[in-house]
Order: structure tokens, then C-alpha cells, then sequence
């Protein structure tokens, strides 16, 4: 307590509350249980006192007057809006008596327990669903596609994820020894500063653009970053891939690339058979060969040797593998086959999109295509950093590729200023992740056998422990293989926010039997609720934030009515779905979460954050090399090969493209000139706003009064073609649907492509059905439709569809 | 402080982001009514020669803005200078400032009302 009487919290955001990824250190001046103000924490290495309008508007986010503060339950028919308070005992009675009677009749798969991103959600919505049986945990957006399908792509070619340095692993941050600023920095599809996603502070970048870090920006519109670009790359969106194969091809034509890097970390030596296209395993060659192990060309004896995979060497040891050969070899099964390298077979891709290929595709200048790639493989260190618009397309995983390829064959990968490797803090992770097992799990392997798409798509038996969101949507409908009866409904908004065609998931809602929801504020989608549970901030909690780095604990600053937090929540039915669960307390598994950092949660809580320090997995640099990243301790990557790998193993035995390449989206001017007839532009969705996380905050005065209105970007050539003045309304509309905005007339975006804003509804408006707080009039996702994911079940095309404008 | 030097605020509109805390940590220091506060972040889209545009957010001291002379008085930054994502704003003795202000670009100098 200070001298004013205010008693002092430290503790750390994430949401709900500022509805990012949370992070920053905070301070809370709570007197007679009231909340005063929040501060930043100077002490903090993560924002080092800073703090954004989201979270400094927590005043008015905690006192909302239309907060949910006791249980519902609904009363009239689903969207009539009719609700009765009801006791906590009542309402877990009721929830667990209708559960149960679902599960006994139809199964635990059959209930959904569907989320959104921001609140520190997933653990524990995944300790209810793992209690009660079902292995359905679903991330509600089409494709799955944010963060989920980079994860699992840098999984797939490096075994790791990996993000841009900002001395973030080191208390005293960019005046640490052992960090590097990067020289040169490609910022892709990211306006990162808006609204810090994906376990990031926005600002870092701008922190190291101030201490001379020259910037490359990909990206369709006029943002703060691209106007500060050293080259702005305006790529038409969609055909990101086409022009990381691009700068792959001059880094690759001019030898900008680190042959050292290549030689030592990659599997450009494995050979590969020509006649099927695939890799050539030790068991094409030997009868009792392995065909987990690979084969390469010896220089020196000009004879195959192999890689063996379990030892990570050579045999014999004395190999010099070949990395540009033409061989015939005689397979065990009586043919010969013509093989070559990865590396011949990975620049004969790149070859393909020479800078003048690629300006046709991307719209990006030929020149500016080689500069920009000649900057960055010049640069030493230089990093990438990529935004969820990578996810947002269907050919998600082969771009992923082409960019990771980048940041590996200049010899950026985990090097100080490049792209570090990302871990969970200690390798403490809590629930099942992309990419990693957490103490909260499924008790058994047999019941994850029902999870909808684990059997059809590669990544989601290896990596994603998810539904495929597409898949499980369908399924609602035909109820095939088995019907779909319930939905627990956890920090997610699908009729406004994260679902694409949302009047059909409000279908799907009213398809359900028992629907639970739980959040903090009526929504339109809780409309649809049979019980509805009042969940708290970050401030009214006791938590812990384990994404990459610090491990961080969630203290409680103050106590609102009868909200709950969404852990102790989920905890609560998890003891009474599951006569076996294991935990008495949530200290006690916080405990367990958190006990490879050494700590116990009491004890975090009195430190607020920790960091790894050297020598663990989860601290930088250089850990290939020091055998830090695989489990058996052996120098190298997490991947099938050991390697880096420029030709994918695992989507190879997915039946997947296995090195990178271009895939034109499903509804572009190129892919569908059909419909550019009716739709000349080119719609894009989705670009931040500073007062708002996606769906989230509008009704936060102090944030609203930022940013009041739906907007749409519209070029003045082309508000002038349509008519369309500034600050007019207007109808955004093509065959899915139409949506009314406000025009903001500015050359931000290029002539050929409108900007809409995504996430809007009115919780000033009524929230009875047809209104249901005006969801259906600025809603831009009545015009992307569901289904249109990428082969390997990631990525959605929401960031280019097609429109047209005209003034309401 | 000392209540005879004039104080200031340098703001380094070049590297402002437009992320608009500035004018909610006023707004909840001061409890101000939405759409109050003493500063106003205002988006500029400059035209340049050749058909080329640079975008620039200019945080603007409004009417409201006393730089926190309460908080200054015992010994705090006001609100905005304090929170600012950029780092961008600077508070301090007019003269010091304006030292600062040689060594930058794109910065103006703001003395309140």
C-alpha cells in the first residue's frame, strides 16, 4: 500500500480485458476494492512502462454498466432476448445435467467446445472439453487460419517456431551484450503496432527502427510501416508465395545465400528419385534398408551413401555429400531411376519465378523484387516478421515455406537479429498447442480418434490439436459421421467477429440441443445461449501466461459482482465431468504447469515474470548447433530429417506439395474473371484498429469515440468512378452478401482494392432478434463464405475476395 | 519541478503510430467523457511529388492539456508522455527540450495554454 492509500498490484495483461495476446506489465492501484487506474510497469522488460488505449481503458471495461455479472439462464425462445438470473450452483447444476445427458446418449465427441483467440483460453477450455471426454476443442475461424497454420508450418520445416529478435529472452533487452540489432528487417503483412498479436509487443519494432533497423514492407496498403520502407512492396493480395519464391530466386541466382548454412543445416543433399518425385530412401536400395533414412551422392567415392536419421550421420562418416548431381541407380525393385539433389529440385522451382514472373503475378516491380532481395540477404542480421494476412489465404503452408526458406538460407535462423527460435518459457506448456503436449491432455490416444479432420488432413494428427473448423461446420449440418448436439461457447463471437458466412452459424446454433456461453459482455451469438455464465478480466484473476517468453503469472487486483474467471470456471464442470480428475485446486495445477521453471505459482506471483536463462532450450541463440532443440540432444532440427528442410518429408507422406510454391486463390481477378465482371475490386477485410481487438470493445466509450464507424478504405479514383464522397455510406456487396460501411476516401489503398473493416456490431442497438445489436448490417463476413480452405486443411482466402461498391 | 522553468513537450510526430493511447491515458487520469482529452491523435495521408504518399500521425495538445502539472508536481511524467507506445513524447524544461530538439527530425515543441 502507498502513502495514498492505494493498494499497488503487479500483474500482467491478457485479455479479457485489452483482447491481445497480452504480455505487458502492469501496474493496478485498486482502493476499497475499486479499481483507480492502471498503469504500465517501468520495471517490465516486455513494455518497459508502456502501455496501449485498450488496456489504459480497463476502467471502463470493468464498470461497464452492461457487464454480465450473474449466471442466465434463457427463458423465451433462442434470440427473444428473455434471460433469468440464476445462482452459480443452479447454473453449474443444470449445465452438468444436460452435458451428462448428451454424452450418455450420443457420445463426448458430440459437443463442441468452440473459441476465439485473446483470453488465456485455451488451456483451460481444453481441461473442460478433455474432463467431459471430447476431443472437439474447436478455434472457431475458417481454415483455423491465425497463427495456428504458421506454427504448424514452421513444425513441419523446422520443428520449431521461430520469431523476429528484439532482445525479448534478456532482462536489459536491446542493451544486452549478446543481442544484435537486425540491419534490415522485412515486416510482412503486418501492422503489428495496432494491436500486438501473437505473444508480441508491436512496438519493438519501432524501438529498433529508431536504433537504425531499415525496414522492407509487403504489404497492399499505405501503413505507417510502408510509408517509412526503405522498398514497399505492394503485392496483390493473395500472391505472397509468388513473391517470396521471387526473392528466393534472385538470392538463389546471385549466391547471396550462406553456403554454410545450406551445407551443414539443410536437407538440400538428400536425393531425390525423378520418376516419382519423391525422396529416395535407404529401402529403395537395400533390401532391408530403412525408409526412414535417406540417400545421398558421395564425392569422393562417386558412390550413394546414406543419412541415417536416428544417429543424424552419414554412413559411411567419411561421406562428402554432392549437392547438384544427375545419377542412375538400381533400386531393389529391379528398376533404375534417375535421382538428383533437393537442391537441384529446389532451384529448379525458385527458376521459375524469375522477377519478371513474378510482377506479373504480384504487381510488384521487377526491380524492386531484386533490390528488395539483394537488401535483405545483404543485411547481416536481418529478420522477417509475418501477420495473421499469411495465414489468411489457402496456400498458407507453401508460402510459410518460401519465407522460412528465406530467413534459413541467409543464415538467419536463431542467430542474435535474426529469427530466433520460440518456445514456451522453460518448456513449460500448459495445454495442447501447435506443435506441442501440455499437462492438460485427452486421457487417452483412442479418444482423440473422433476429433473432426484429424483423420483427412496431414498437420492435424501431427501438429494441431484442434478441428478442422470447416470440417466440423459441415458436419453440424449433415451430421455426418455422427451429429453435433451441443456447443460450449468460450471468448468467441462467431456471428460478429470470427465466423465467415455468420447467418449460417447462427443455423448452426439453433441446430444445437444445449448451447453454453461464457464471456463478459450480451453478444449477439449469446443470443443463442440457453445459460450464460459471467466471466472476468485479467484484473479480477489469478492466472499464469506461458507463451514464449517470460513465464508470467495473472494476479488478482479486485473481485466484480459475481464474475468468475474462465479457469476456475472450467475447473468447476471438470470435476464433475470427470470423477478421475486429477487437480484439487488451480494452484495445484498452476503448480504443475509452471514446475519446469522451478517455481511454484506462489512463488512466481511474487516475482510477476520470469526468464529462461542460458543453456535452456528456451533461451537463445544458435541452438541447433548446440544440440539444444531435439529431444535425443543432438545437433540439429526437430524435423524428420534433422535438417532445415527445403523439401518437406512429412508433406511429402501427406501427399502435399512438398517444396514451396505459388497457388493462385480461389476468387481473384486472375482465378475467377468470371465473376470480376460483376465484382471489378478486390476485397480485402481485416486491417487493425487500435481501439478494437477483432469484435471486442465497442462498447468502451473511450475507445468507441477513437474509431466510431464500420469503414471501408476506397482509393479517390475510385470513389470518384462509383460516386462515392468521403464519409458517405456505402454497400459493399458481392454474391455471398452485402455489408454498409462508412467511406474513407485516401490513397492508403490502391485503386483496384477496398479495405473493410471486420468485427463490427452495435451493442447500443437492440439485441432482440432481427436486430440482434445490428450484427447483419456491417458485417463483412456475410461476404466470405466457409469451406474454401487449403488442402492441408489450413488457411482461408480472407484477405482477397471480390466486391463492388456503390453508395447506400 | 521548478516552478519557474517553463515546461514543455517535445513530440517526434515521425515515429508516432497512431495507436491513440495518449489520449486514453489522459482520458483515465482525468475521467474525461468520451471524446475528451487532452490530446488528439490526427492521421495525415501528405501527398508527395510523383504520385507518392507518406502517412503521418501528429499528436496533437489539445485545449484540456495542463502537461499534468499535478502529477509533474510530485514528481511524475504526465499520463501521455509516460504511456506512449513510440516513445515519442518527451517532457521537460522548454530549454532542454529544445537542445533535444537539434538532434531530430520532424518534431515540434509544444507549450501548453
Amino acid at each position: 500500500m502507498n502513502q495514498e492509500g492505494f493498494h499497488i498490484i503487479r500483474t500482467t495483461t491478457w485479455s479479457a480485458g485489452p483482447g491481445c495476446h497480452g504480455g505487458c506489465g502492469v501496474i493496478a492501484y485498486v482502493k476499497d476494492g475499486k479499481l483507480i487506474k492502471v498503469e504500465g510497469d517501468p520495471d517490465h522488460p516486455w513494455n518497459q512502462g508502456r502501455l496501449c488505449a485498450r488496456a489504459l481503458a480497463m476502467k471502463q471495461y470493468v464498470y461497464h454498466p452492461k457487464r454480465l455479472k450473474k449466471p442466465l439462464v434463457r427463458k423465451g425462445q433462442r434470440g427473444e432476448g428473455k434471460w433469468e438470473e440464476v445462482s452459480w450452483d443452479f447454473a453449474y447444476d443444470l449445465i452438468e445435467k444436460r452435458m451428462k445427458k448428451i454424452r450418455d446418449e450420443f457420445g463426448p465427441e458430440s459437443f463442441i467446445f468452440a473459441m476465439g483467440t485473446g483470453r488465456d483460453i485455451g488451456p483451460w477450455i481444453c481441461m473442460l472439453a478433455y474432463a467431459y471426454g471430447s476431443p472437439n476443442v474447436m478455434f472457431a475461424l475458417s481454415g483455423n487460419a491465425c497463427y495456428s497454420p504458421r506454427i504448424a508450418a514452421l513444425d513441419t520445416f523446422q520443428g520449431d517456431y521461430c520469431v523476429f529478435d528484439a532482445g525479448q529472452w534478456f532482462e536489459k533487452r536491446y542493451d544486452d551484450p549478446r543481442f544484435v540489432r537486425p540491419e534490415c528487417m522485412i515486416i510482412w503483412g503486418y501492422n503489428i503496432h495496432s494491436t500486438c498479436p501473437d505473444n508480441l509487443f508491436g512496438h519493438w519494432i519501432v524501438d529498433l527502427m529508431k536504433k537504425g533497423t531499415k525496414i522492407i514492407v509487403v504489404d497492399p496498403r499505405l501503413t505507417w510501416f510502408s510509408s517509412r520502407a526503405e522498398i514497399w512492396l505492394r503485392v496483390r493480395p493473395g500472391t505472397d508465395s509468388a513473391l517470396a519464391l521471387g526473392l528466393l530466386h534472385v538470392i538463389v541466382k546471385e549466391e547471396l545465400f550462406d553456403r554454410t548454412f545450406l551445407e551443414r543445416w539443410t536437407n538440400a543433399f538428400l536425393l531425390l528419385r525423378t520418376d516419382k518425385n519423391v525422396l529416395l530412401r535407404e529401402s529403395d536400395l537395400i533390401p532391408n534398408g530403412k525408409r526412414e533414412n535417406f540417400v545421398v551422392w558421395d564425392k569422393n567415392s562417386e558412390r550413394v551413401a546414406f543419412w541415417d536419421t536416428e544417429k543424424l550421420e552419414f554412413r559411411p562418416a567419411s561421406t562428402t555429400p554432392s549437392f547438384s548431381c544427375e545419377i542412375d541407380l538400381a533400386c531393389v525393385d529391379g528398376n533404375t531411376v534417375r535421382c538428383h539433389t533437393v537442391w537441384d529440385a529446389f532451384r529448379k522451382r525458385v527458376m521459375e519465378y524469375d522477377p519478371s514472373t513474378v510482377e506479373k503475378i504480384t504487381g510488384v516491380p521487377k526491380e524492386d523484387v531484386i533490390r528488395a532481395a539483394r537488401m535483405y540477404a545483404k543485411s547481416k542480421p536481418a529478420s522477417i516478421h509475418w501477420g495473421v494476412p499469411i495465414d489468411m489465404t489457402p496456400n498458407v503452408t507453401p508460402l510459410c515455406h518460401a519465407i522460412a526458406c528465406l530467413w534459413a538460407l541467409t543464415g538467419n535462423l536463431d542467430v542474435p537479429g535474426g529469427n530466433v527460435v520460440a518456445r514456451f518459457a522453460f518448456d513449460a506448456v500448459a495445454y495442447a498447442l501447435p506443435g506441442a503436449e501440455g499437462i492438460i491432455r485427452l486421457k487417452s490416444k483412442e479418444q482423440d480418434i473422433p476429433r473432426i479432420g484429424r483423420e483427412k488432413y496431414g498437420p492435424f494428427q501431427k501438429f494441431i490439436w484442434r478441428c478442422q473448423t470447416d470440417t466440423a461446420f459441415e458436419q453440424i449440418f449433415s451430421e455426418k459421421p455422427y451429429p453435433i448436439k451441443g456447443m460450449w461457447i468460450q471468448t468467441l463471437n462467431p456471428l460478429a467477429g470470427i465466423g465467415m458466412d455468420p447467418k449460417r452459424w447462427r443455423e448452426a446454433l439453433l441446430k444445437m440441443d444445449f448451447v453454453v456461453g461464457v464471456d463478459l459482455f450480451m453478444t449477439p451469438t449469446l443470443m443463442y445461449a440457453d445459460v450464460i455464465l459471467p466471466a472476468a478480466t485479467f484484473l479480477e484473476k489469478e492466472g499464469i501466461r506461458s507463451w514464449w517468453v517470460p513465464l508470467q503469472s495473472i494476479n488478482k487486483a479486485l473481485t466484480v459482482d459475481e464474475c468468475k474467471s474462465d479457469a476456475e470456471i472450467n475447473f468447476e464442470l471438470a470435476k464433475r465431468f470427470d470423477p478421475e480428475f486429477r487437480w484439487k485446486s488451480l494452484e495445484e495445477l498452476f503448480d504443475e504447469i509452471i514446475k519446469p521453471s522451478g517455481l511454484t505459482y506462489k512463488e512466481l506471483k511474487e516475482r510477476v515474470w520470469v526468464l529462461p536463462t542460458e543453456g535452456h532450450p528456451s533461451h537463445p541463440y544458435l541452438r541447433h548447433e548446440k544440440g539444444l532443440l531435439r529431444k535425443d540432444r543432438k545437433p540439429g532440427f526437430q524435423t524428420p530429417t534433422g535438417r532445415f528442410e527445403l523439401y518437406s518429408v512429412l508433406r511429402e507422406e501427406w501427399g502435399y506439395e512438398p517444396l514451396p510454391i505459388h497457388e493462385e486463390p480461389p476468387f481473384t481477378p486472375v482465378s475467377r474473371p468470371d465473376l470480376t465482371k460483376d465484382y471489378p475490386l478486390i476485397l480485402s477485410t481485416g486491417r487493425r484498429s487500435p481501439a478494437y481487438f477483432h469484435s471486442e470493445h465497442r462498447m468502451i466509450p473511450w475507445l468507441r469515440s477513437i474509431d466510431p464507424d464500420p469503414v471501408v478504405e476506397v482509393h479517390p479514383n475510385t470513389a470518384k468512378k462509383y460516386g462515392i464522397a468521403d464519409g458517405e455510406w456505402v454497400y459493399v456487396e458481392n454474391w455471398m452478401g452485402k455489408a454498409k460501411f462508412r467511406a474513407k476516401v485516401t490513397p492508403i489503398v490502391p485503386e483496384w482494392m477496398v479495405m473493410a473493416t471486420h468485427g463490427w456490431w452495435f451493442p447500443e442497438k437492440n439485441p432482440e432478434e432481427p436486430e440482434l445489436f445490428g450484427v447483419w448490417e456491417s458485417n463483412i463476413n456475410l461476404l466470405i463464405p466457409m469451406g474454401q480452405h487449403g488442402k492441408d486443411g489450413l488457411g482461408a482466402p480472407i484477405k482477397h475476395l471480390l466486391c463492388k461498391i456503390y453508395r447506400a | 519541478m521548478n516552478e519557474k522553468e517553463v515546461h514543455g513537450m517535445l513530440i517526434d510526430y515521425e515515429y508516432c503510430t497512431g495507436c491513440h493511447t495518449c489520449e486514453v491515458a489522459c482520458a483515465q487520469e482525468y475521467n474525461w467523457e468520451e471524446g475528451v482529452s487532452g490530446m488528439k491523435v490526427i492521421e495525415i495521408v501528405e501527398k508527395l511529388p510523383n504520385d507518392r504518399y507518406y502517412l503521418v500521425y501528429l499528436p496533437f495538445p489539445t485545449e484540456a492539456c495542463s502537461l499534468c502539472i499535478g502529477r509533474v508536481k510530485k514528481g511524475m511524467e504526465p499520463q501521455c508522455v509516460k504511456h506512449c507506445m513510440a516513445k515519442c513524447l518527451e517532457f521537460g524544461p522548454v530549454e532542454n527540450l529544445l537542445e533535444k530538439m537539434k538532434g531530430k527530425k520532424r518534431t515540434v515543441l509544444f507549450r501548453p495554454r
